[in-house]
């Protein structure tokens, strides 16, 4: 199988770490070799983040590269935006509909750029879900990553009860069933 | 036999299994992005071996050779800036060589993800005459660590392990062995190979000169070099990340993976550059295996063609030499998004009072360092660990008391003990007057929450004594300190204001938890828009769950505020207030 390319990007704090690690255990389970590579330390603390997943036969640079991306898993608009570039033609860029102002903007250095969404439109397959409400609605905002990697999993090539499972194995023991149930909005949209 | 088990592994997670398998006994480390997480992984071992937080990486390598010369495997990890705080040690105990296996872990950051400069460990290792190995996944980590070990022991010489932070904080599939403990070497007392004063430290310089020729020679045969002949148009000689950047790129090409990147194996790089017809050298940082291969006269490409600063691609390596430009779209222009104290800080209530009171702060290594930028604005400098205090004196004898006295140096509870506590000693010494604000948070916030010597608590979970840092401070002859919470605006200002006033010196210690150490549902504060007047006072210290909206009001996303507070101590029109909890 030729490698997959797989980006998680979003703002340090959004949930990049676990979104990437389900990802990872989810190739495992797969039987493939993968490699993922994380952002730690300072660029974490609200800083733009990018994780990397990379599965197939044999995989050898951890990261992936600018024209090569299969699936970006955006958190956030402007993030999106940034990194969009790193998709492959005919890649799949999943956004979250929500926008985190970064400090230029709120000290008025600079201007959230507007019309995001439309304007990825015109060149890349963008699929958009405002996540952070819908996980309102669920009762627990913070699973919103869950219902973009449920949009995410309709371009990747495992079974919903891969997904479960690796869900169930990754995220914290008391949040389990919110989870997939934030998982299976996504994979319905 | 059974397969072996595979797991996907971190970097530094291999790094720590591989020194468990090694059946390391000690180890002790300062946290340091890119390395923190080999101790915080090597603690599952406990019942195994012992491990610890030394207050800094000095302490830590000096703990490391201690239990090497009592005849166990032992390691220290650190940071590459860490690794010149340890240089003291390190460059003596090369002199000494090891009785149980000795290895220092030392993670480089190319491309600066979070240190404060891009310098090359293998630099550092030449001129203090260490070996170094330098794995290029997370297989290669686990199994190179236990093959410093081995070697360390072979040919008596302290391992370096050196990683980087794309190594370290990847992850990759690991597969899995036991852990085999080697007896004890006995201790036979030596002073001539311990006690390192001239005499013994002459004829030491000369054994271990030859003994590093030995490794070289040796570094001919040995399997952590390895070459993967193919087409011989192009040749390239690489080692660690760069490496996999070579496979994806030049899948064709000849490539001589170095393992062991000091000292080189001189006899297969001139074999492997007479097979091919050009030979490039792939590393990031420095050219030190470039410069060393062409100084035995050896055509190579290098630095003419590759940068030396940041991390090296596929990309970068198929347009330097295949002249190829990646298909890819432009990327857009958008604004930046820098790195932001975290909602609920309590240094932005700190800062938020340094910048109102127009004070200058030299700063320190942590967090905090992020109060250098707008809309903060208050951190001056930045060096390295412990200057923000000895910085500060520097200005005080250079231009006088009345200069400093709208500076305070700013520096956090870890950092303080790591070496802030020396300068302030020399404070003390030298009739200094000027006011540090030590701001404890109880951890060590930026490497993800470790805990250090004043937090009650070891790296292995066990309670201990935890270090008074008032009665410190008092110790060492500060006559004011000041204990302030630090979301107590009013105090905090009337106490800066006093302690820079003063010719003594003094030290605030703001002392307030990092909002991340606590999971606890946080409150939650809202916005009032009918009573908000749009003045922006509440903006001013750059919460990032705050924004304004078209209309000049301020809205707080409840997915981000944690409660502390400082907007609504900010609101003069009661705007902002706490929400019920039965309202959330």
């Amino acid at each position: 199988m030729a490698v997959k390319n797989i980006m998680i990007v979003g703002v340090g704090g959004q949930g990049t770490l676990l979104t990437s690690r389900i990802l990872g255990g989810l190739a495992i389970a797969g039987g493939h070799d993968v490699k993922l590579s994380e952002v730690h330390g300072m660029a974490q603390r609200g800083g733009s983040v990018v994780t990397f997943v990379r599965y197939g036969e044999k995989v050898a640079e951890p990261v992936v590269e600018e024209g090569q991306a299969d699936v970006i898993i955006a958190f956030e608009q402007l993030e999106a935006l940034r990194y969009a570039h790193f998709l492959k033609k005919d890649g799949a860029l999943i956004i979250n509909d929500w926008k985190i102002d970064p400090m230029p903007v709120v000290t008025g250095a600079a201007q959230y750029p507007e019309h995001i969404i439309e304007n990825l439109k015109e060149k890349y397959k963008v699929y958009t879900v405002n996540a952070t409400e819908e996980a309102k609605k669920l009762g627990n905002s913070r699973v919103f990553n869950l219902i973009v990697l449920g949009i995410a999993a309709q371009h990747m090539d495992f079974s919903k009860e891969q997904w479960y499972s690796v869900i169930e194995h990754t995220v914290p023991q008391k949040t389990i069933e919110i989870n997939k149930k934030a998982f299976d909005v996504g994979f319905e949209l | 036999m059974s397969e072996p088990k595979k797991v996907i592994m971190l970097g530094n997670e291999a790094i720590a299994r591989g020194a468990y398998e090694a059946g390391v006994k000690v180890s002790a480390a300062y946290p340091g992005t890119p390395s923190t997480e080999i101790s915080e992984y090597l603690v599952q071992y406990k019942e195994d071996l012992y491990c610890e937080w030394s207050p800094n990486e000095k302490v830590a390598t000096e703990v490391a050779i201690g239990a090497s010369v009592a005849g166990v495997r032992a390691m220290s990890c650190m940071k590459h800036v860490g690794f010149n705080v340890a240089a003291d040690p390190a460059y003596t105990v090369s002199y000494m060589g090891v009785n149980g296996g000795l290895v220092i872990v030392v993670a480089d950051d190319p491309g600066l993800y979070s240190s404060q400069n891009e310098q090359d460990t293998r630099m550092v290792a030449r001129a203090a005459a260490l070996p170094v190995l330098e794995p290029s996944d997370s297989q290669e980590a686990k199994d190179y660590m236990k093959m410093a070990f081995e070697l360390s022991e072979r040919f008596d010489r302290p391992f370096i392990l050196r990683t980087t932070t794309r190594l370290a904080h990847s992850q990759g599939l690991v597969e899995l062995m036991d852990r085999t403990e080697p007896e004890d070497k006995p201790y036979i007392k030596d002073i001539r190979k311990t006690v390192m004063m001239p005499g013994n430290a002459k004829p030491r310089h000369v054994e271990i000169e030859k003994r590093n020729l030995e490794l070289a020679k040796a570094a001919d045969t040995l399997p952590v070099n390895r070459v993967e002949m193919k087409n011989t148009e192009i040749g390239v000689i690489t080692s660690g990340i760069p490496y996999q950047y070579v496979k994806e790129a030049l899948p064709e090409a000849s490539v001589l993976k170095l393992g062991m990147v000091n000292p080189l194996p001189r006899k297969m790089i001139e074999e492997f550059a007479s097979k091919v017809d050009t030979l490039y050298v792939v590393e990031e940082l420095e050219p030190v295996i470039e410069e060393q291969v062409k100084s035995w006269g050896i055509a190579a490409v290098g630095k003419e063609i590759f940068t030396i600063q940041g991390e090296y691609s596929a990309n970068m390596l198929r347009r330097a030499i295949l002249g190829e430009e990646p298909s890819a779209a432009e990327p857009a222009t958008v604004p930046g998004r820098p790195p932001v104290l975290c909602p609920g800080c309590p240094h932005r209530s700190v800062y938020y009072v340094l910048n109102k009171l127009k004070l200058h702060a030299a700063g320190d290594i942590g967090c905090y360092t992020l109060g250098a930028v707008a809309p903060l604005s208050v951190v001056d400098t930045t060096i390295c660990m412990g200057a923000s205090i000895s910085s500060l004196h520097g200005m005080e004898k250079a231009k006088g008391k009345d200069y400093i006295k709208n500076w305070v140096a700013v520096i956090g509870d870890s950092t303080f003990l790591h070496t802030g506590v020396n300068s302030l000693m020399n404070m003390m010494y030298n009739r200094a007057t000027g006011t540090v604000i030590i701001l404890d948070n109880s951890t060590t916030g930026m490497t993800g929450h470790q805990d250090h010597a004043a937090t009650g608590k070891t790296l292995q979970g066990d309670p201990t004594y935890a270090i008074d840092i008032p009665a410190l401070c008092r110790a060492i002859g500060v006559r004011h300190v000041t204990e302030v919470n630090a979301f107590d605006l009013e105090t905090l200002e009337r106490t800066v204001k006093e302690e820079t006033a003063r010719d003594e010196v003094s030290v605030i210690i703001t002392k307030t938890p990092c909002v991340l150490l606590s999971k606890a549902k946080k409150p939650l504060y809202t916005v009032h828009e009918d009573r908000c007047r749009k003045c922006g006072m509440c903006m001013k210290p750059g919460c990032p769950a705050m924004t304004k909206n078209a209309d000049g009001t301020v809205y707080i996303d409840d997915t981000m505020c944690t409660g502390c507070g400082l907007c609504e101590s900010l609101c003069k029109f009661g705007a902002i207030e706490l929400v019920k909890e039965e309202n959330r």
